[in-house]
């Protein structure tokens, strides 16, 4: 029986092994070949300080978790541990039984690399508390530390309290979005409750920012919660929405949907829009300049008569569920930059026949609003569109 | 043949279907045989130039009519031609 240094030795001897000074050169020249630096350490290590750029995957997990990391086989793997000998190991797993091409160990490891003097990035920590609470986010990939981090960071500005953001609340909040701010003059009414699940039969009668905050703070106390119990308008909207990173739009009409578009287009915040009637709900996201705008969907609101949303309508209570954690979903996917959002897409759902149909939303190069640069877009045209003073008042 | 899917707001005008049959070889033919099937749905497609309105958007199968040949873009058998108004309800 050979001992495990030897096995070390032969190990070594049949894979490609590289000096920190090339992986360095590597990254210096910013990396042009797109080669994926690999950290199989342990978690705690990995916290302590890891190469700048390097993705995480313990060696333990290397077989079920690299095709998260490293999808494509042929692509360069540079992987490196704390001295060479366990990034030895697991490139020799990656080449023979994992099938993958290109993989290389860093020599000496992140000792080795620190002793040249090279750069290493210290990780902000998550407390003992939060590494559990987040823990199946961390454990996926896409989301990981580094997203997690990003949620903590994130700003998140609900425009109601209601149907769509109730649900978008409590996960959100559920999710670790560090502040949530929630927009609503409205206080919680028992028709409200088959639906708004942010509120409850003892908080009826009281404001539904105040409402939805004690829910918010029974899931997550971590979360800062900013409340404007104001009814969102020209007048104050520039002030309220700036400063956060995506807005989740669930508001009830029209002169403030064109409103909101035409600010945050101003302030370049992607809105992640959602409406419901009955049985069906639309969901999009508007990101200004990277996709299209409200206002290139939608150039002209509908006559009163066909937007029945001015006046009261029913809707299915579960369906602004569904709608509002789709919405959640994008600003999670917009704040981590994982996966691919919905703008420049359309999506219509229809709860009572189960289907669920996509539309292609393309950017106007006529926009009256995203077709310019923010800073030429003025006060006086936010908001605007024709009809502006009958539009609901034709509604009755 | 091509099927229209109607939007909630105009199922009323067609007796309550979400789906309605019209023949038509572009997307003009087509919305005016719903039309004429279905008069009620005229003024609210349709402005009293024969345009279509503003605020109605037209899809055939996955793509806007404005990028495509608006009224005049070719309509094949099978076809899926979507009406969709915008729509505003949230926190209802």
């Amino acid at each position: 029986m050979e001992s495990g240094a030897e096995l070390i030795r032969k190990i070594k001897e049949q894979i490609e092994e590289v000096d920190p000074r090339d992986v360095h050169e590597l990254q210096q020249n910013g990396n042009g070949n797109g080669a994926v630096i690999v950290d199989v350490r342990e978690q705690h290590e990995f916290e302590a300080a890891h190469l700048p750029g390097a993705v995480h995957v313990p060696r333990g997990y290397l077989e079920s978790r690299i095709e998260g990391s490293v999808a494509d086989r042929s692509k360069r793997v540079i992987l490196y541990c704390a001295t060479g000998q366990r990034s030895a190991l697991a490139a020799h797993t990656l080449k023979d039984l994992l099938g993958y091409e290109d993989v290389a160990s860093m020599r000496g490891g992140i000792t080795l690399w620190k002793d040249r003097g090279y750069d290493v990035e210290v990780p902000r920590a998550l407390s003992p508390e939060q590494r559990e609470r987040y823990s199946r986010h961390i454990l996926i990939p896409e989301i990981g530390l580094e997203g997690q981090m990003k949620l903590l960071d994130a700003k998140v500005l609900l425009l109601g309290a209601g149907g769509l953001g109730s649900p978008a609340a409590l996960y959100l909040a559920a999710a670790g979005v560090g502040t949530l701010g929630i927009v609503d003059n409205d206080v919680v009414d028992l028709s409200n409750l088959q639906r708004q699940v942010a509120h409850s039969n003892e908080r009826i009668g009281v404001p539904k920012v105040d409402s939805a905050e004690t829910s918010i703070h029974e899931i997550n106390p971590d979360v800062n919660v900013e409340k404007y119990p104001v009814r969102l308008g020209a007048d104050n909207i520039m002030e309220i929405i700036e400063g956060y990173d995506v807005i989740v739009d669930g508001l009830d009409n029209f002169p403030t949907r064109y409103l909101l578009n035409d600010a945050s287009v101003r302030l370049q915040i992607p809105v992640v829009s959602a409406s419901i009637l009955g049985f069906e709900g639309q969901l999009s996201v508007f990101h200004p300049y990277e996709g299209p705008c409200y206002r290139c969907l939608y150039p002209t609101p509908p006559p009163a008569e066909l937007a029945p949303s001015c006046g009261a309508a029913g809707v299915l209570g579960v369906l602004p569920g569904v709608m509002g954690l789709l919405q959640s979903v994008e600003v999670i996917k917009l704040v981590t930059g994982a996966g691919d959002t919905m703008a420049g897409r359309l999506l219509l759902y229809d709860a009572l026949g189960t289907t669920f149909t996509e539309l292609k939303v393309r950017r106007d190069p006529e926009c009256p609003i995203c077709s310019r640069e923010p800073s030429e877009i003025s006060d006086e045209e936010m908001g605007v569109f024709p009809d502006y003073e009958a539009f609901c008042a034709g509604a009755g | 043949m091509a099927t229209i899917k109607i939007p909630p707001v105009l199922r009323g005008s067609v007796g309550g279907e979400k789906e309605v049959q019209a023949s038509g070889s572009d997307v003009g033919e087509v919305l005016r045989a719903l039309a004429s099937q279905h008069p009620a749905t005229e003024s609210q497609l349709f402005s009293e130039d024969g345009e279509l309105n503003r605020y109605v958007n037209v899809y055939l199968n996955d793509e806007d009519v404005r990028v495509l040949e608006g009224l005049d873009t070719s309509v094949s058998d099978g076809d899926t031609v979507v009406i969709l108004p915008a729509m505003a309800g949230g926190h209802l």
